[in-house]
Order: structure tokens, then sequence, then C-alpha cells
């Protein structure tokens, strides 16, 4: 795999543009993190304080150079100080440790009693190794299918249903929120406030089989208006193919082996077992993460998905050079 | 009344017995003929020495902690460099799978349970574990479970869905092949092992303590040992049944897990962490009962708070079972519930705290020498305390939620497991290795050694806090460049195989004063309890006359004599139970003889648990030769023509 | 040793063997009945934890097993205890004639309830691999039936013993009584186990 490449790539790619603090837990861009980083700054204030009282009693144990007058030490009595030291050090532990229960206890409550109202619902169904997405309305003919992507209002507050197709994954925004797992035969969900806009990655954190690490995806957070605007886009069936070129694509895609897995809105095609397509040249990378959208990569994948991701579930089927470059101008006009 | 009457036996019978007539080099001469094993193949199979058994058990494990450490630092060189290339995806779910699985059951809980079958005998005052052939027989079990799950490895059907093998990932459907299978058959065999040795621990502390060694007097590793072996007893049954229903799901079709069928995935997290999370007690308490036992000695005091200690070791022990939930944190159950957990998890740090008060109380009071174990004591207080704080951050939900999963947490566990356990095991390796071997590791090759574990340690671990918090989440074979883990993760590599090499220091200064070291007497350190009364190495029946208890540190009581009793039989394995509580003398109990059938039991055993893999049928097939293996160990031998019976 | 003995006690005239909680055996006995314990005690933790998933136990539309097989094995286990008692006694008095002629009784009561146990796999109306609660009962089912398979095979190996010169050694009474002891731990493991699997699935309809 030699993606050293496309990593130059990708930190340089306009889209993803400051790499740095797009999946960490101390970037505060939503409700739940920014009380994550203040409950973790409490905790390891006070850890440090018991740490510091701890090596500083070994150092002065150490450092006490008591003479005894008594031979070996079996039946030296000890300094009656140190039974008090011993109670006030329990209570003071005790103390500490609730203190600690406690500040958990608020940030939990506070959390739960902020997500009763969520204004709108989506929906991920994780499946290995890639995130299917669904906007959910009441009226069907408006519910939105993307795929490893989500994009989130700023200031508004999401509940995301969780659900597996197969085994346990788990979704994680460490810059909008803590994690919560997707399981078999169970619905979860994980509500989310984000706060600041901008590009956000996300990532499965529950080991799911062979290509785990690369199942990440793309969170952004961006404008009401612009959300609408992307919502209404996403509705949109597929653009048609424009060039002959991309009419011998369009062709090849929805009579042969794309159709049975993929979906592509307003086509033939409408596999349900592989990712949407419907618009899917509007994303920033291909295979939940695996590699930056550009349309190298997309050839890349095309051509042999084994390579550049062993072991997932899109076979590698040799297309025939100039249906490769058929199919690839197609896809890239799924905007 | 219809037993044969019991006589006084005559002088001019040959039932010899020691005592003022029958002391000193004659009486040695004796008890090493009755106690000695026959030499050969056979007689090293046939051993049931608690002592042989038990360095067997430790140098096994030292074995596979090194191939998992290799392992280690294959991985790490995976991770030095964003989307490196060095290990395939697949290589990599094997290794850090079977790097967790080796580290957790054939490195840590047999090397601590190897070091409590080695001294407890010898630190109650005792010739014999209560069921020395069933001891023998863990071993093997132990060893045989370990060269199946390499053995798999090697053969490319050794897991890779990580050392807790959640389902639907492990189940029929989705757990391709015999990977889970061999995984959870390992642990069927490790668990049989551990919990024979924790029942023959629990009877041997009960009952063969030396006279006058009351509950209260007993050595604080002893105590350790009790309340370890005890958790055992209460957790790995529920290993074993996760495993078997995991077994059972894909071998025959049942559907514990399949939530298609009524099954719920949930069901296996909630087994596994009830053993899951009582096992990391297990592994950490009998390292806190040798860093009572290295502080007392080394600070040249009693323990201060003994009864404190004792409690803490109890506390600990019962609060491990009320937090197994804050491994679930993230599957969404109720959170009113969590919070129980929270608070349970919390509270279980108390006890440990107490104990880390005493300890530092001891150094206080006493007159600390520095040598090579007190500083892996000082470094065990150092870097555990920094992955108890940790566990304290993770025990409150809104923070876990977020470092679950990721390299924060195998930060936390590798500073308490390698902080905890490992560096205590240091110390103790070193502190009793002139008991084992008759001569000292050397000083200054150990003050190095430590100094380079301890910082490669640091080195290695320390940056894993801030890479989970920058969001590289677990188990994962590559990470992508530009999110800032490039720096922690170069320094983890060198500092592993900083790690990597202060291990391989360690064994070498092993190794080489095995051979060369210098000659050590009964009590180089001028140690309290009554192990450092044996020779160095003890012999056979580790005490010539069973000694006799009046303090909780009998070898600092008197310098001039030393208090036994007499009138145990010297022609044949004779060792004396006392009663539980006040340990007074109550019953002569004949002791087992070496034996072959163990062994063979073993390799039934085995063949039958790793045939059940690959049909059901084995298990059915495969107990008929257990059953005739385990009557012949049991059949007792007829009694000799002397009053008393002889026992096989 | 440099330091010489100072003899406080002479312990030669200690009996040898002993009943009960003086026995080293007693405590192994002990030992495996406490971690057998633990193991069905998870398993019906199981039992419920499945169940709680559940509207209805049995899930519809199974029938809740057959209830003769089942009551005809839980009465005669019961009653059993009434010879393991005489077995019990007799051992810890050691007279060997009485242990001679009850074992094999015991074998052959043992022997009876195997069979019956036979007739309660086939009578519990659902196969362990359709759903999770027929693999639950199953599974306890058999944790229980191979309790009472392993003590069977003790008893008939004891019995074969007790025949032989064997059983005139004060030791072999020791494993007779804690035989028997295994035997009453059978039997009370199978009381929430038979209501668990019999009737519990009754109830919630």
């Amino acid at each position: 795999m030699m993606r050293r490449g496309l990593c130059a790539g990708v930190v340089s790619a306009p889209c993803l543009a400051g790499c740095t603090g797009i999946q960490t837990t101390l970037g505060g861009a939503g409700a739940d993190d920014t009380s994550f980083i203040r409950l973790f700054a409490t905790f390891l204030v006070v850890c440090l304080i018991m740490y510091v009282l701890v090596v500083g009693g070994l150092a002065a144990a150490l450092a006490n150079r008591k003479v005894l007058t008594v031979e070996s030490g079996a039946h030296h009595e000890s300094s009656p100080w140190l039974r008090s030291a011993l109670i006030g050090w329990t209570v003071l532990v005790a103390i500490g440790l609730t203190g600690l229960t406690v500040a958990s206890f608020f940030v939990d409550r506070s959390a739960a009693a902020r997500a009763k109202h969520p204004q709108f619902h989506v929906k991920v169904i994780a499946n290995q190794w890639w995130w299917d997405v669904i906007y959910m309305t009441p009226d069907v003919s408006q519910i939105v299918h993307t795929a490893n992507e989500l994009h989130l209002p700023v200031g508004v507050e999401a509940e995301v249903q969780l659900q597996s197709n197969d085994v346990i994954h788990s979704f994680w925004v460490p810059n909008l929120a803590g994690k919560q797992d997707l399981i078999p035969g169970r619905t979860t969900d994980i509500q989310l406030l984000p706060t600041k806009v901008g590009l956000y990655r996300g990532q499965c954190a529950e080991f799911c089989g062979i290509q785990h690490a690369n199942m990440a995806l793309v969170v952004t957070v961006e404008s009401k208006v612009d959300f609408l605007r992307w919502l209404a886009q996403q509705r949109r069936p597929a653009f048609a193919p424009a060039t002959p070129l991309e009419l011998a694509g369009y062709r090849y895609v929805t009579s042969r082996e794309c159709s049975s897995c993929h979906n592509i809105a307003g086509t033939p095609a409408s596999g349900q077992i592989g990712p949407d397509l419907t618009h899917l040249a509007s994303r920033r990378t291909i295979a939940a993460g695996t590699m930056p959208m550009s349309p190298g990569n997309l050839y890349g994948w095309v051509a042999d998905p084994q390579s550049q991701k062993p072991g997932n579930k899109m076979p590698t089927i040799g297309l025939a050079s100039n249906d490769l470059h058929a199919v690839v101008a197609y896809l890239e006009r799924l905007k | 009344m219809k037993a044969p009457a019991k006589r006084k036996p005559r002088k001019s019978e040959r039932v010899m017995r020691d005592g003022p007539d029958l002391t000193g080099g004659e009486l040695e001469a004796r008890l090493e003929a009755t106690w000695s094993r026959p030499k050969g193949v056979i007689g090293w199979l046939a051993s049931v020495d608690h002592k042989e058994i038990g360095r067997r058990y430790i140098i096994t494990a030292l074995a596979f902690l090194a191939m998992a450490g290799l392992l280690a630092l294959h991985m790490r060189l995976q991770l030095m460099l964003p989307d490196n290339d060095v290990m395939t995806p697949a290589e990599f779910n094997e290794a850090f799978t079977m790097h967790g699985t080796t580290m957790m059951f054939l490195f840590a809980v047999p090397v601590m349970q190897g070091v409590q079958i080695y001294l407890t005998p010898i630190m109650v005052g005792t010739r014999a574990m209560a069921f020395p052939r069933l001891t023998a027989f863990s071993y093997y079990m132990y060893l045989f479970g370990g060269l199946f799950l390499w053995a798999a490895h090697y053969l490319h059907f050794g897991p890779d869905n990580g050392w807790f093998n959640y389902v639907t990932l492990s189940g029929p459907q989705y757990g391709v092949g015999k990977k889970s299978d061999a995984w959870a058959q390992t642990i069927t065999f490790t668990e049989v092992a551990a919990l024979a040795v924790a029942v023959t621990l629990v009877a041997t502390i009960l009952k063969q303590r030396a006279p006058g060694m009351t509950l209260a007097r007993m050595p604080i590793f002893v105590w350790a040992t009790l309340v370890t072996s005890l958790m055992v007893i209460f957790s790995m049954p529920a290993i074993a049944l996760v495993s078997g229903l995991l077994l059972s799901d894909r071998l025959v079709g049942t559907q514990f897990f399949n939530p298609a069928e009524h099954g719920d995935p949930l069901l296996y997290q909630h087994l596994f962490w009830f053993f899951g999370h009582p096992e990391v007690y297990i592994i950490f308490l009998p390292a806190t009962g040798f860093v009572s036992e290295i502080v007392a000695t080394f600070s040249r005091r009693t323990i201060f708070g003994y009864p404190i200690v004792v409690l803490s070791l109890v506390g600990t022990g019962i609060l491990a079972f009320g937090l197994w939930v804050h491994h679930m944190f993230a599957t969404g159950l109720p959170r009113v519930g969590y919070s129980f957990y929270t608070a349970a998890s919390m509270s279980v740090s108390i006890p440990t705290g107490l104990q880390i008060f005493c300890w530092i109380a001891t150094i206080w009071e006493g007159r600390p020498r520095l040598q090579v174990p007190m500083l892996y004591v000082i470094g065990f207080i150092i870097t555990f305390v920094i992955g108890g704080l940790s566990g304290v951050m993770i025990a409150a939900v809104p923070l876990d939620l977020q470092v679950h999963d990721t390299y924060f947490i195998v930060a936390h566990f590798h500073y308490v497991l390698i902080g905890g356990a490992v560096f205590p095991l240091l110390g103790a390796i070193t502190y009793w290795f002139p008991k084992s071997t008759g001569r000292m590791m050397s000083e200054a090759w150990g003050k190095i050694g430590f100094w380079i574990i301890f910082l490669g340690f640091q080195l290695a671990f320390f940056p894993m806090h801030i890479a989970g918090l920058m969001g590289m989440p677990r188990r994962v074979y590559t990470y992508p460049a530009g999110m800032g883990l490039e720096l922690p993760n170069m320094l983890s590599t060198i500092g592993s195989f900083v790690v990597g090499f202060a291990v391989a220091l360690f064994v070498a200064n092993m190794v080489l004063s095995f051979w060369r070291g210098l000659p050590a007497g009964p009590d180089p350190w001028d140690a309290p309890s009554l192990e450092w009364a044996t020779s160095s190495p003890p012999a056979w029946y580790n005490f010539a006359h069973i000694p006799a208890v009046e303090s909780r540190t009998p070898l600092w009581d008197s310098k001039d004599d030393f208090p036994v009793v007499q009138g145990l039989r010297v022609d044949d394995r004779e060792l004396l139970m006392t009663t539980v509580i006040s340990a007074s003398p109550d019953i002569r109990e004949p002791s087992a003889t070496p034996s072959i059938w163990p062994f063979v039991s073993a390799v039934a055993v085995a063949v039958s648990f790793i045939g059940s893999i690959f049909s059901p049928w084995a298990l059915v097939v495969g107990m008929i030769p257990v059953a005739i293996a385990l009557t012949a160990w049991f059949w007792p031998k007829l009694p000799g023509p002397y009053a008393e019976p002889q026992i096989t | 040793m440099s330091r010489p003995p100072a003899f406080t006690e002479d312990v030669s005239g200690l009996p040898d063997h002993a009943f009960s909680y003086r026995s080293m055996t007693w405590w192994g006995v002990i030992g495996f009945m406490v971690i057998e314990g633990t193991f069905f005690a998870l398993m019906i933790a199981a039992y419920f934890f499945l169940m709680s998933n559940e509207q209805h136990w049995a899930p519809e539309p199974i029938d809740p097993p057959g209830l003769v097989a089942g009551s005809l094995f839980t009465l005669i286990l019961l009653l059993s205890e009434i010879p393991n008692t005489m077995v019990k006694r007799a051992a810890t008095a050691m007279d060997l004639p009485k242990v001679r002629r009850l074992l094999p009784v015991m074998v052959a009561i043992g022997a009876v309830l195997l069979v019956i146990r036979g007739f309660e796999f086939n009578s519990l109306h659902v196969l362990w691999y359709s759903n999770a609660y027929g693999s639950v009962i199953w599974g306890l089912l058999l944790l229980h039936t191979t309790h009472v398979l392993t003590d069977w095979g003790d008893t008939v190996v004891l019995s074969v013993l007790m025949w032989t010169p064997h059983g005139e050694t004060p030791r072999r009474f020791v494993d007779t009584d804690e035989n028997a002891l295994y035997w009453r731990f059978v039997w009370l493991a199978w009381i929430p186990i038979y209501v668990l699997i019999y009737w519990v699935p009754r109830m919630f309809r």
C-alpha cells in the first residue's frame, strides 16, 4: 500500500486543510466534547495533586534516615501520629473521589437534560467497513441516503440512531462527543450538538475485522443555510451522463456488477448491499476515509479495491481499460 | 467400629519419626530419601514437588512473556510511521490478539500462580502443597494450552479478534475458520489449570500452616495468595462459561449470542467482564503481596498497619466483583445503572490507597536499603499510581466515552499491569532468586537494568495517553499522517525497544547469575519470614522439622534457636495439618508421591479438548481415556505392614 | 540451618485421617463445589438475562417442556437422599459391610436417573439450535447431567474399591463420606434448575 504520497496530498488538499485537530478529543467543537475537556481538566488537577502527595510522601520516607535504637524492626512501635495520618489520608482520598464522582454525575446529568429535545434525526447503520447514513424525514420520498459522511448544522441538537448490520462497531467523532457502540440486534443513540463550524473526522472505535483501521467518516459542521442547501442537493436524483464516455460508464454501472450492490437514485442501479453512490463525487474521501477523493484515487479504487483496502467486501472485478475509464468518468459526474 | 485399631508404634518398629533422637544430618538424609523423586525423564514428568512445578510455571511464563513481547516490538515497528507496511492488516490483527491473549492468560496469571506455588508451602512452614498431583496436572494443562495457541498461530488459525474476542465478530457467521475456536479452547486449558491451583492454594493455606501461625500471623504474601485464589474460584467460571458458550454457538449451532434468534451479544460482554475485571486484580494483588514482603525486609521493620493491609486485600478482592460494567460504558445500557459502576470503580482505589500509605509508612519508620528489589518497589509506586489515577479518570462515564477503545486505555492498562505487576515481579524474582538457586543476582546489573526498564517504560507508554486524546483508536494497524500522531508513536516505538532490551538484560542476569552469581546462604537479606529458614535452594522436604511460630516475623524473634515440632514420620511422606484459625496441630496427613498419571491425564484431556474444536464428538469419546487416566491417578496403593496406612 | 531446633510439642499421637473439615480432600471437594456452583449461578444469570429481552418466555410458539420426565427425575433424586444419608452415616461410623451394601444401591439409582434424564432431553419441546431459549435450557440440563454423570462414575469406582481389600483402610471411608456430600450438591443444585427449566416457562406465557 503506497499511500505515503497520497498522504501528502491529503495534507495539501483544501478540503482537509489543517489536518491537525480534525480527530481529537481536545477540539471542543461540540457541547459534549467541551464538557469533556472541562471535566478532564478538573480530574487532571485533582489527580496531579494526589500524585504529588504520594510521590512526595515516598521521597520523604526514603530521605527520613531514622536511627533505630532497637535491633531488627520486629517489635518496633510505630510513631503515634502515623495513625492519625492514615485516617487523614483515607478521608482525603474519600473526599477527593466523592468530589470527582459528583462532578462526573453533574456532567452526565446536564448532557442528558440537554439531549432531551433533538431537532432532527439521522440514522447511521454500520457495516464492515463503511457507514450507511440516512437522514430521516416523515415523508419517505425526502429521505437522504449517503455514506461515510455526515453533515450537521451548527448549534442544532441532532439525534443519531445507531444500528449495525453485522458486528459491533463504535461511532466516534471526538471533536464533537464521546463514542457509542453500534450493536447488532439493538438500536442505540447519541446526541450531537456541534458548536463550531468545520471539518472533522470520525472513526470506528470497536474492532470490527480486518479493515477496522480504515472505517472513518467525514463530518461537516456548517451553517443552517449551508446544511439545508446540501440536504436539498442530496435529495436530487443522480446527474445524467453528459458525454459519450460518461454514458458508456452509466450503461456499465447500471447493468453490470456494480448495480447488484450499489444504489444510484434515479437509475436502474438499486443494490442495497454497498454504499449509496448517488452523490459519490461530492464526498471528500473514498472507501470510508481510506483515501481522499480524486480522479486518480477513484481509478485506483475501482480498478482494484482489494489492493487499496485488502479484505474489504468490494471484489476486484478486473475491468477492461476502456470500461474503467468510462466508469470513472461516470462516477465523477455523480456530484 | 470395624477399622483396624491404632497402636502406638514401638521403638522396635520401622516407623521413624523426627525429634531429639533423630535430627541433624541423619534426619536430613532420610528425609531426602523419602521426599526426592526418581531421576530421568519419567521422574521429571512425574514430579509433584511444588518448588519444581513453581519454577516450571515461572520459566514457561517468562518464555511466553518474551514471545508476546516480540510481537509487541513488531507491532511498534508497524506503528512507528503512519501508513506503514511492515505488517499486513491480517498479521497485525493476529499480533495484537496473540500479544494480549498470551500476556493475560499465558504470562500474567501463570507467573503469579507459579510464584505462589513455589513460595506458599515454604512461607507457611510445610513440606508440600495440599494436592501435589493436581498441581502437577495444572502445569501440564497450562503448558499444553499455551503450546496449542501458538501452534494455531503458526499454522494460521490463531485468533485475530482481540484478546476479548467479542461476538458477533467471533461468532459462527463472521468468525470464519477455526481462529475463534483456538482462542476459546486455549482459555479452557488455562482456566482449568488456574482453578485447580487456586483450590490447592486455599487448602494449603487454610490447613497446612505451621503450628502457631494463626491467620493474623500469616505473611502478607500468603494473605494475597488466599484472596486471589478465592477470586480465581469465583471469577474464572465466568470465562469458562462464556468461552464454552461461544464454542457451542460455533460448533453445535446454539444461539446464545445471535440477536436474530433471541440471543444477545451483550451477554458475552457481561460474562466476559464479570471475569475480566477481577482478572486484573488477580494479577495485581499478588504483586502487592510482593511489595509488602520486600518493603518489610528492606526497611528492616515489620509492615506498618498489618490489619489494614489485610483488610485492603480482602476489600479489593470483594469490590473487584462489582465493577465490570465500566468496560461497557459505550454499549448503550441505562445511564442510571452506569452511575453505580462509576461510584464502585472509584471506591476500589481506597483500599489500594491505604496499602500505599502503609508501605510508605513502613519505609518512613524503618531504615530502607536501596537494593534492587527495593528499587523495583519504588518504580512500582511511581508508575502504578499514574495508572491508578488514569483509572480514576476513566471510571467517570463522560471521560470514558471519549477515551474508551483508544490508546489512552492502552496506556492506562500498561501502567497498571507493567507498573503494578511486572515491576514488583522483577523485584520479587531478584529477592527470591537466591532462595531458589543458592546464588545472588548481580546487584550492579540489576540496578542498571532497573533504570533502563523504568525510564524505557515511561518513554514507551506515556505518549500513548496523548495519542489516545488526539484521536488514535485501539487495534488499528495504521493511522493517517497529519493528525499529530507521528511523534507519540515514534516515541512509543523507541521506548518499547528500550524496554525489550531491559527485559533481555534481566533474563541474562538471571541466567549468568545462576551459573556464576555470588553464593547465597539461607537468609542473605536478613528477612523475617519462614522460607528464609530453609537452605538455599530448599531441600526436597523444605524443613527438617516442621517449624512452630509465635509471631508475624519468626526469623526476627530469636537468633539463638528455631522452635519446631517433632513426631512426623520420616520414612513416609507425611506433613502436618493444623486448624483453620488458630493453627493448632490436628492431623498427620500423608502426602502424594510422584506419579506419571497427572501427565497422562493432561495429555488425554488435551487431545479431547483440541479434538473437540474439529468435532464435538471428540469430547464424548475423549472422556473415556480421561476417565481411565483419572482412575489410575486416584487408585490407592494397599497399606504396608505397619499400623498406619501409607498413601500412594 | 544454623540455628539449633527447639522442640515445642510432639505430634506423633495425632490421628492420620479425619472426616469433614478436618480432612484435606473435603476442602478439595468444597472447592470444586464452589466452582461448579458459581458456574451454575452464572448460567442461571444468563437465563434471566436472555429472558429479560423477551415478551414471552418460552418465546412463542414454543411449548414449555413436558413435566413428566423432569418431575419423575426430581422425585427420585430427592428421595435418593435417604440412602445417601445412610451411606454417609455408615462411612463416618466406618461400618464396612453397610457401606458395601449401600454403595451399589446408589449406583443403581444413578443409572435409573441417567436413563430418565435421557427422556427429559426428549421432552423439552425445543432443540438447542433453534433459538437462545432452547440453547439456555439445554445448556442448564446438560451441565447438570455432567454433574450426575461424574458423581455416578465416582460412586461406581468407589463401590468397586470398597469390595477390595482397599475398603478396609480408614481413608476410603473418608472418600465415601465426601462422595455422599457431593451427591447432596447434585440434588441441591437441581432444585433451582428444575424450576427454571420446567416451571418458569409456564409462568410467563
